[in-house]
């Protein structure tokens, strides 16, 4: 079965993106796809490369980017929620000449229309929000 | 082509659920027969006369208006929280079509995908 899954809880605030990345996992491990995984609202700040929770704390972003790695995943995070919260890659830093990014690959920085390709798609739309 | 349900159950401004839950249902109805289903607090995002200037959050209630020009004429609510909350339609920028619990239970069966805000 084909997978979406849509992340709205920011790291560390909820528990929303740690389920997910759990889902995400099982998902994976018991032989299904991942069509889509999509960070909108509050769930694009798992994508700020500057996390950096203590060291004998769970790495989300880590973990996120880990996985992704591994089973080839783009992690779609929404353009208006990223820009408004801070969350910039080069391209977005240079266009609104910020001094610094803080977003990178496998992290992808695209438009509302590719959550709505993912529930179109995919055989089944998971949310997790606060 | 698979139907889209969309449910506001945020109040609107204290938030950010409503405004970008309102995007996402735009984009949406860009590529597929949509409706919005507003439940619980979420009926408050239909409130007329939101004054948000000084709040400095941008009232977005006003684009509700523009959901039948994006070809969204889908619109509920739950008749039993607006109730609760001491609100009827004329209360409301857009009237939504209010559904008891039963007919609640069939649109949520009735669309292919749920996407909450």
């Amino acid at each position: 079965m084909k997978f979406t899954i849509v992340i709205q809880g920011g790291p560390y605030t909820t528990q929303a993106s740690l389920s997910a990345w759990h889902f995400a996992r099982a998902v994976l491990s018991s032989g299904h796809e991942i069509y889509r995984i999509f960070f909108y609202h509050d769930g694009v700040y798992n994508a700020n490369t500057l996390l950096s929770p203590p060291q004998d704390e769970f790495d989300l972003h880590h973990a996120w980017r880990s996985l992704a790695t591994e089973h080839g995943l783009e992690l779609i995070i929404c353009v208006a929620s990223a820009l408004r919260r801070g969350l910039l890659d080069p391209t977005e830093a240079d266009r609104y000449e910020k001094s610094q990014s803080n977003v990178e690959a496998p992290f992808v920085i695209s438009g509302l229309g590719q959550l709505i390709d993912g529930a179109l798609t995919a055989d089944r739309t998971l949310t997790f929000g606060p | 082509m698979r139907k889209l349900l969309f449910i506001q159950s945020h109040a609107p401004h204290g938030t950010l659920f409503g405004q970008e839950g309102l995007d996402a249902i735009l984009a949406g109805s860009a590529f597929a027969d949509c409706a919005v289903l507003f439940l619980g607090d979420g009926v408050y995002q239909l409130l007329k006369g939101q004054a948000t200037q000084s709040l400095a959050s941008r009232n977005y209630s006003v684009s509700y208006q523009a959901l039948f020009d994006y070809g969204v004429d889908a619109i509920f609510c739950s008749a039993a929280d607006l109730l609760t909350r001491g609100l009827t339609l004329e209360d409301l920028i857009v009237a939504p079509t209010p559904l008891n619990p039963k007919e609640l239970e069939a649109i949520l069966h009735d669309y292919d995908v749920i996407l909450d805000f």
